[in-house]
């Protein structure tokens, strides 16, 4: 029996060593006198720069109020936060050094330039779809940005997780590394394909992650969530009384609105604020694409029926979205004539964040309501955490769910709301 | 009916429950220091403190003030006797036209409410969502760092207008 045990624990000794050789062998890939910004051809930089659009790349490789692509930004996961980095081409803080073999093996296998693991919060498992073309202007592009110095802080990681090696683990496990994609697809639904799975990397926030963090192949762009924020489903029945159709997508992701379904906050507003600047014809591939995953709507279920047990609650709440609410979502919640930058808000009654199967949008909305994209003029909503409780907020939520959405009540949504108002204003 | 405190005193209130604050106060209770400027809840002249936060008092129905308590402009001191909020906005001479100025003093007493040192950044970010179309706004930061307690410190506050190019592009 000894023996078994002994040559058990020696395996797996050696299983162990094993992997840390392969987790450890990722070769440094030499580094290189920084190219001179007019080596790049300026076709080449500016397709790049459509394409670092479309990827968002900012969102995380800029902190707030910082230079751009100078990194700081800390995406918050569940374990910890981990800061984007540098990548202007100075050569000591950012990837100045980088040959363009190791931009493209740090997209394509989530390695840094000395080889080292690169945490999967920078989305490597959807850029290692993208076609050597796009990466090469993509390369072209950062290499032509204003060098900036900057440290970016390590990852605040709690240990095992702060050891790089045992993302190899982690890779081996979750991480499907692309083959190069065929360049040049004029099909705008495989384009619009190409961008959501790749660059537009979506998945990273709306495919639910599994108890490793990683995204769940079974449960494709069917919702997640982030920074206190539902991020809804974008496959399948959706949240909202009516479909979604390219156009309205295009618009909301180049304008950070759509008038029938809700407005981009919480972390969707950067993303629409960058691909503001992406070409339109690519926006409106992915909407055509994302259009092609709907497979139904949401159908109200409490229409017509009797108000909720606790209608004192609905009748206040009411009261309530009329005197804070209805001069600018109207006083029916349909909104008429609606117009951005006139005085009326989203119709509720198209509102996705009120058809969710939580309150959690809702909540966000109403505590901190809404703010124009930074450097415009918008028409922003207030916040209102400062005016109403959180109970009466809850009762607004039970008013509109019952008599706008045609839904039942959400659970325990006072408690919600004190949870969210906890964790403070994130996302925005 | 609505019971509910403004400026100490306990005040019942026999409107429609969905009657907005600012009109009571201005209409019923003559208390005329907050301003109807949107009355969307975008502009701030009718700023108020509601339980010691500012909150515009346009869109907030009085049926979500049942025993809170409201302070307004008239709270804060007299015109023989301002308080030292008031005293700070006449010591810079911050109003030019004045409609926004009691929305800026309420929002600037729930700062100090709060963060009794703020630094200039945070009474920037607490100004914020009040607007002022005259542009006395540098008198108005300057008279919110004198009611914070730094009356004397250099005359400008570092300009932050400015955002870098987007594309990172050298410049």
């Amino acid at each position: 029996m000894k023996t078994v045990l002994l040559s058990t624990a020696g395996l797996a000794v050696l299983v162990v060593a094993a992997f840390f050789a392969f987790a450890l062998s990722p070769e440094e890939i030499e580094a290189v006198e920084r190219p001179a910004a007019d080596s790049f051809d300026a076709g080449l930089v500016a397709k790049g720069r459509d394409l670092a659009a479309l990827g968002n790349c900012l969102t995380c490789h800029r902190s707030e109020g910082g230079a751009p692509y100078a990194g700081g930004y800390g995406v918050e996961t569940p374990v910890g936060t981990i800061y984007g980095s540098n990548i202007t081409p100075d050569p000591e803080t950012g990837i100045g050094r980088w040959s363009e073999a190791a931009f493209v093996r740090s997209m394509r296998e989530g390695l840094g330039r000395e080889g080292e693991h690169l945490y999967p919060a920078f989305p490597y498992t959807h850029f290692t779809r993208v076609t050597d073309g796009d990466l090469e202007a993509l390369y072209a592009f950062l290499m032509t940005r204003e060098a900036v110095a900057k440290t970016v802080p390590d990852p605040d990681l709690p240990f095992p997780m702060n050891v790089r090696p045992l993302l190899a683990a982690w890779k081996l496990l979750f991480f499907d590394e692309g083959a190069a994609p065929l360049e040049g697809v004029d099909d705008e639904l495989e384009r619009g394909r190409y961008l959501v799975d790749g660059l537009g990397h979506c998945g990273a926030c709306h495919t639910p992650r599994n108890l490793f963090l990683a995204e769940r192949s079974d449960a494709y762009l069917r919702g997640g969530e982030a920074s206190g924020w539902a991020n809804p489903p974008l496959a399948g029945d959706i949240h909202s009384p009516s479909p979604w159709s390219a156009d309205e997508i295009t618009t909301y992701l180049r304008g950070g609105f759509a008038e029938t379904h809700g407005t981009a906050a919480g972390p969707m507003a950067e993303v629409a604020a960058q691909l503001k600047d992406a070409p339109a014809k690519d926006v409106l591939s992915m909407a055509t694409y994302l259009v092609s995953l709907q497979t139904g709507v949401e159908t109200p279920s409490a229409n017509g029926q009797e108000r909720p047990a606790q209608s004192e609650r609905v009748v206040l709440g009411e009261t309530l979205y009329r005197g804070a609410c209805a001069r600018c979502h109207e006083a029916s919640g349909e909104g008429v004539a609606f117009a951005r930058g006139s005085s009326q808000g989203l119709p509720l009654s198209q509102s996705t964040a009120l058809h969710a199967p939580d309150g959690r949008n809702f909540a966000q909305f109403v505590l901190y309501g809404v703010e124009a994209p930074k450097g415009e003029a918008g028409w922003p909503m207030p916040g209102f955490a400062d005016l109403l409780t959180d109970e009466q907020i809850a009762a607004i939520a039970d008013y509109l769910r019952h008599d706008l959405a045609g839904q039942p009540a959400w659970d325990d949504m006072t408690g919600r709301i004190a949870g969210i108002r906890s964790q403070g204003e994130s996302g925005q | 009916m609505v019971a509910m405190t403004v400026n100490g005193a306990a005040v019942s209130v026999d409107a429609d429950p969905e009657t907005p604050l600012l009109y009571v106060l201005r209409n019923e209770l003559e208390l005329n220091g907050a301003k109807f400027g949107c009355g969307l809840g975008q502009c701030g002249a009718c700023t108020v403190l509601v339980d010691g936060k500012a909150a515009v008092s346009c869109i907030l129905p009085i049926a979500a003030l049942e025993g809170r308590a409201v302070t307004t402009l008239e709270g804060l001191g007299t015109a023989e006797a301002p308080g030292p909020v008031q005293a700070a906005f006449i010591e810079e001479q911050a109003a030019q036209c004045g409609y926004c100025i009691p929305g800026m003093i309420m929002r600037t007493a729930g700062l100090l409410a709060e963060t009794p040192e703020p630094n200039d950044e945070e009474i920037r970010a607490a100004l914020q969502p009040n607007l002022c179309r005259c542009g006395t706004h540098m008198r108005i930061l300057r008279a919110a760092r004198r009611a914070a307690g730094r009356p004397s410190e250099e005359d400008n506050f570092a300009f932050v207008g400015s955002r870098p190019n987007e594309e990172g592009a050298p410049s």
